[in-house]
């Protein structure tokens, strides 16, 4: 399960994250916004060739000592990154997939919102509660 | 040893080992032959040559004592894994080959002595390596060249005898003969050395191996790991790094398999450690990076955990940290070789997980190394010996291998002797040094994000160090990286780790600007840090000392309010100017015209917008505009005189100036250059916040954005509403000046279209409006620049209709005087213009004046204009269409010379206004008129549309005028006007160009005199007359033909002569019988004389035919007479 969830606009600021309280929040805001470098080039590198489909799921962004970090870009360019402890190895790729797909289709029911101003932080509570499900429940 | 070093691999773990070779019997200080040879073994050792390390030693050096060989290890118990000075005894000490220089020749005259000297030799360098396998080889310095192999006789049979005398066997003899080719000698040399080199390393290899047997696992765990390391070393020496890896990844294997104990986990991290080094050295060697990086990774998964005693756990994270630096080391050298490294794995990482554990290491030793304790008298790190046996050891109890440590008050002691110790490192530097080299690398691997990260880190670590003006240097650095990308949160801290540095630099600018942003909107502070940062601020501006920030430590905080006590009793300089735009301040500010442009006579309004985010009110004392004129700035500055300017949390300001602009500035823009807000009073300290443009800051435009793609959805609901919507108030920063809004009529009549040539009459009524008098009125018209450059040719305007303008007169007339025009009074002036060429022409009436008006109780002059513009079309008034016929009415090709004709005009008015013909001439070139110059028939006629009218000229060509070309006939002049123009507008005089005609010469010319109609039966006298123009007598017969219609009298055929020059007349007299269109009789005409000539062509300017009346009943018709 994640310890840290974000989601980042397109022109790479915080719509959205949530981590674990136990730990130091900004060191996982920090994590997050050096994870955009390595998102950054992937998206790049795709552009290069035309007609090529992109996947959406970039995979494992970069290992650190502590943590594993995900990442998912939608065709808007609006990343997902998912934050993992590295001790938690019984996480496969498949379940990483199938977190980013319920992250995506919770966030298209935020857009959908006619409510929401697209680029706005996402304050929707369905959004909490999937997020919520998706992280290490602490205490 | 060095604290700081303490962790540093050794330097003979860290270079390439190489096989040692001692070259003996070598002066290389006095002897130049030597001298050579020591140089071509040391010079230019590149990749290419044998990779070994020479020593030149002398020859009765004295190698490193063997120490007897173990039958048995029942007995033995190892004191620990590795000595520290096997190592260097091995690469540096103990040779693999000892080569003993002599120089003899083979035809020496004292070679018995030589040769006993040199066995002499030989055995000193054995007995001095007595119990070791090193090799011992001679090499002969001889001045000949040696003969071919087998040649020479005498040299083979003395070598076997040297041989003999030394004990060697024939391969450890060599010959270096001392020629030019000493280099190639040498190479070839060394290249046998080193075969005897990895001889003996095979040996020693073997030796090693042979200890297998003896050891057991109970007692001889260290020495398994001893000689798995101590093979795969020798392997490295003999060059064979494939099994070096192999027995070094057995040792490291074994080496986790030792027992671990708080006392020996040092010991044994340190040899992992070096395992490590060498496997992951050998892997990048091999180009297996992967490799390389799965083993390190290993490696720390299994040493993480080993923190080994409690009490030195700093010990473990600065081993960790070298472990990854040393990584990070290898595999950046390794690319400086070539490998090529990605943004996810390169060197980067390891330093920056280096500078991790060493940021614990330093939180650790903050932890467990408690200040005030005195370091022991009794020196526990000092091992008596020089240095430790074994690596990875406590100087305290050497060779120890027991759990327990055997003294309990030294072990105490010596823990906190290196708890001491480790207070006195720089961790900071450290921590420092490691991050910048990650800091170059992620530079390098494309990854802007991690450097920024990497530089806040630096920032604090710089701050920790109290180093605060490189920490401000690098975290100002990095702000605006995380101000741009929106991150507020980090950005936030990082200007909370900067607001600290400032305080305690008491750094006034630095401390306001960092306080501005943290009370802005970007920072996610809580209310209560925003509030007591609010309040410091507030105390800076009164010059008085700020508290102190929370989590600075009361060392530095006495220090830092010193500090700013000075800074505060510091007379003048209390002004500061801070631009910020560039950041997010706590007080927001937009500016705007109302409009984006104002005419001269409005005042020009403008409006500043201020906002306050912070959490208590907050006054300012002055505000001021900047604008490009700054004659203007008077108007727009704001002090606070009485009541307060002040600014409530959250609630938006807006302030209103209004200034006259002045005339002169009319068509030119003011923009705004800035705005100033002045925090503070010049009893305390003033800050100046300054905005450049209309305001607005880093964050603004992102955010109008966002208040666009909103307003977007919501539609123009909200519109109503968005004044007080602080994000979607955009901003205005220049306005146009335009002129005064003109209050008068400016009407144009005419009868369009005009017709070419003509004056056509523009009538312009101006009417004024204006409640004062509009002087200096000035009227500029015409055509309109701009247009088709011919038209400026083909149009004249003028403003005098009794005369019709020539070329000379423009096609636009600028300022016109027209004199003052009294409020409500109305001019009319009349505009001509002739336009001589058809098509559609603009036109511009531009009325200016100036006047005096009041605006905002100021008198001010402002010249007004008003621009009419018209479009008349010009059109062709008539059409002329001219014509030659002859007298019979007959279309001419050719006109006979010196024969009447008749010139045919017609003029059909295409204009919609009737038009006056005044009159027509013929101005005649080549013909003339045949009759007096008549009155022109067309006088005075006035043409409707479509009307035409005509007139006939009788013209005759001259005789004499024999060309026989075209001849031009000269022109059609008409003189018109408009009906509807009065007498005393010039008539138009319009030239039409007659046709050429081509002009034929008549050699005889035979016509006719005849009454205009005859009378049936009354007599029809008829007179021919045939003309003959030659200089030659003509012959000419003529022959009656008779007809129905007449009867006649006159010769019937005749034959006459015609002298040149002269004419002949025949008279007949017809008698009509009909009445009506009556063919003549026939003229049957010929010139014998000249057969070609054609008859019809001599008829020509015969009548055909003749109109008869019938017989009228009274006899005595007036006309009848005539006839």
């Amino acid at each position: 399960m994640a310890v840290c969830i974000a989601v980042i606009a397109k022109e790479n600021y915080p719509l959205y994250i949530r981590s674990v309280p136990t730990q130091n929040e900004l060191k996982f805001h920090y994590t997050v916004h050096t994870s955009l470098d390595v998102v950054e080039e992937k998206i790049s590198a795709v552009g290069k060739s035309i007609g090529d489909q992109r996947e959406l799921y970039l995979g494992l962004l970069y290992p650190t000592e502590d943590y594993k970090v995900y990442g998912y870009v939608t065709n808007s360019k609006v990343k997902f990154v998912i934050v993992v402890d590295s001790s938690n190895t019984s996480l496969r790729d498949n379940e990483i997939r199938s977190m980013f797909r319920k992250l995506h289709n919770s966030f298209t029911d935020v857009m959908c919102n006619p409510f929401y101003n697209p680029g706005d932080p996402i304050q929707s509570k369905a959004f909490n509660g999937i997020v919520s499900g998706m992280m290490v429940q602490t205490g | 040893m060095m604290s700081g070093s303490q962790w540093e691999l050794p330097p003979e773990l860290c270079c390439r080992p190489m096989a040692f070779v001692a070259l003996t019997g070598l002066d290389v200080v006095f002897n130049a032959v030597h001298r050579a040879i020591w140089d071509a073994f040391c010079a230019n050792r590149r990749a290419d040559r044998v990779p070994i390390s020479f020593k030149v030693l002398p020859g009765d050096h004295e190698y490193p004592k063997c120490r007897t060989k173990r039958t048995s290890y029942e007995w033995y118990i190892p004191k620990g894994i590795l000595k520290t000075s096997w190592m260097n005894k091995h690469l540096n000490l103990v040779p693999a080959l000892v080569v003993l220089f002599y120089e003899l020749d083979w035809d020496d005259p004292q070679w018995k002595e030589k040769q006993s000297e040199c066995a002499t030799k030989v055995e000193i360098v054995r007995t001095s390596l007595q119990g070791r396998n090193t090799k011992v080889a001679v090499v002969l310095i001889q001045k000949k060249t040696p003969l071919p192999p087998g040649e020479d006789l005498v040299a083979s049979e003395r070598a076997s005898a040297l041989c003999n005398a030394c004990d060697l066997s024939g391969k450890s003899l060599f010959v270096l003969p001392h020629t030019d080719h000493l280099v190639g000698y040498i190479i070839r040399l060394e290249n046998a050395f080193y075969e005897h080199a990895q001889t003996y390393y095979y040996t020693e290899i073997r030796r090693v191996k042979s200890h297998k047997e003896f050891l057991n696992k109970t007692t001889h765990q260290l020495l398994f790991v001893r000689h798995q390391f101590k093979i795969a070393f020798f392997s490295e020496l003999k060059q064979d790094t494939q099994n070096a890896l192999k027995y070094y990844r057995t040792a490291y294997s074994l080496v986790h398999e030792l027992r671990a104990h708080e006392t020996n986990m040092l010991e044994i991290k340190t040899l992992a450690g070096f395992i490590n080094y060498k496997i992951c050295r050998l892997c990048f060697q091999h180009n297996t990076p992967l490799d390389a990086i799965a083993q390190f990774r290993k490696h720390m998964d299994l040493c993480k955990k080993k923190i080994g005693s409690a009490e030195l756990a700093f010990e473990h994270s600065a081993w960790m940290s070298k472990q990854f630096q040393s990584f990070g080391e290898l595999f950046d050298e390794a690319i400086k070789l070539g490998l090529t490294a990605i943004q996810t794995q390169n060197p980067g990482f390891y330093y920056q997980q280096a500078a991790c554990y060493s940021q614990d290491r330093k939180q650790l030793a903050q932890q467990l190394c408690q200040a005030g304790v005195s370091y022991p008298s009794a020196d526990p790190l000092d091992p008596q010996s020089g240095g430790l046996d074994y690596y990875g050891q406590r100087p305290w109890r050497q060779g120890q291998q027991s759990i327990d440590p055997p003294d309990a008050e030294k072990e105490k002691m010596g823990i906190l002797a290196l708890q001491i110790k480790e207070r006195d490192v720089p961790h900071s530097e450290l921590i420092i040094a490691l991050l910048s080299n990650a800091v170059a690398q992620f530079k390098k691997y494309k990854c802007p994000r991690m450097k920024s990260h990497l530089m806040v880190q630096m920032g604090e670590e710089y701050y920790h160090a109290k180093d605060y003006t490189k920490a401000l240097k690098l975290l100002d650095y990095v702000m605006c990286d995380y101000r741009t990308e929106r991150w507020w949160a980090l950005l936030t801290a990082i200007l909370s780790t900067a607001l600290r540095c400032a305080y305690l630099m008491a750094s006034v600018k630095d401390y306001v600007i960092y306080s501005m942003e943290l009370l802005g909107r970007a920072s996610t502070l809580k209310e209560e840090q925003r509030s007591r940062i609010e309040k410091n601020l507030f105390k800076v501006l009164m010059n008085e000392v700020p508290d102190a920030e929370p989590e600075c430590d009361s060392s530095t905080v006495s220090a830092a309010r010193s500090l700013w006590t000075d800074r505060m009793a510091l007379s003048g300089s209390n002004e500061l100017t801070i631009e910020v735009q560039d950041y997010i301040p706590f007080i927001q500010c937009k500016a705007r015209f109302q409009s984006p442009s104002f005419h001269v006579d409005q005042p020009i309004q403008l409006q500043v917008f201020l906002r306050a985010d912070c959490p208590h009110p907050v006054s300012f004392s002055k505000l001021t505009v900047s604008l490009s004129n700054q004659e203007y700035n008077q108007w727009c500055d704001m002090e606070s005189s009485g009541q307060s300017l002040t600014l409530l949390p959250g609630k938006t300001r807006c302030y209103h100036f209004s200034f006259v602009a002045k005339t002169e500035d009319v068509g030119k823009k003011v923009e705004m250059t800035g705005i100033e807000v002045m925090l503070g009073s010049d009893s305390g300290r003033c800050v100046f916040l300054s905005w450049r443009g209309a305001g607005g800051d880093a964050a603004s435009a992102q955010e109008a954005l966002q208040a666009s793609r909103s307003s977007r959805r919501w539609g123009r609901g909200l519109e109503a509403r968005q004044e007080l919507d602080w994000d979607s108030l955009t901003l205005q920063h220049s306005t146009m000046i335009i002129s005064r809004v003109p209050k008068i009529c400016v009407q144009l009549s005419h009868l369009p279209p005009a017709l070419i040539s003509e004056m056509y009459c523009i009538r312009l009524t101006v009417q004024s409006h204006e409640d004062t008098v509009a002087k200096d009125v000035k009227l500029t018209a015409g055509l309109k620049p701009g247009q088709d450059a011919n038209l400026g040719q083909a149009t004249h305007v003028t403003l005098d209709q009794s005369v019709l303008c020539d070329d000379s007169a423009p096609s636009l007339l600028a300022d016109v005087p027209l004199g003052d025009l009294k409020p409500g009074e109305q001019l009319e002036k009349c505009v001509y213009v002739r336009c001589v060429s058809f098509g559609p022409r603009l036109f511009l009436f531009h009325v200016a004046y100036s006047m005096e008006t009041a605006v905002e109780g100021q008198q001010i002059i402002c010249r007004c204009h008003k621009d009419e513009t018209l479009t008349i079309e010009t059109v062709v008034p008539f059409e002329v269409s001219v014509k030659f016929v002859s007298t019979k009415f007959e279309p001419l090709e050719q006109v006979a010379v010196d024969i009447p004709f008749l010139l045919m005009t017609d003029i059909m008015s295409s204009s919609p206004w009737p038009l006056l013909l005044s009159s027509s001439s013929l101005q005649l070139l080549t013909v003339t008129s045949h009759t007096a110059q008549p009155e022109s028939q067309l006088q005075q006629v006035v043409l409707q549309t479509g009307e035409s009218a005509s007139e006939c000229f009788c013209l005759r060509c001259p005789p004499g005028t024999n060309s026989t070309n075209t001849v031009s006939t000269g022109q059609y002049l008409i003189s018109w006007r408009r009906k509807s123009c009065g007498s005393e507008s010039p008539l138009i005089q319009t030239a039409v160009s007659l046709p050429y005609i081509i002009l034929e010469p008549v050699p005889v010319y035979i016509h006719a005199d005849l009454p205009s109609f005859g009378r049936v039966r009354e007599s029809l006298p008829v007179r021919y007359h045939i003309e003959n123009r030659t200089a030659l007598v003509q012959e000419v017969e003529i022959a009656v033909e008779p007809s129905d219609a007449f009867m006649f009298s006159g010769l019937k055929q005749v034959h006459l002569l015609v002298l040149p020059g002269t004419q002949q007349h025949m008279l007949y007299n017809y008698y009509p019988l009909m009445a009506g269109y009556q063919t003549l009789p026939h003229l049957n005409i010929s010139l014998p004389r000249c057969p070609a000539s054609n008859v019809l062509a001599l008829r020509r300017f015969l009548p055909q035919r003749i109109f008869v009346k019938p017989q009228g009943r009274q006899p005595d018709d007036a006309s009848i007479a005539a006839a």
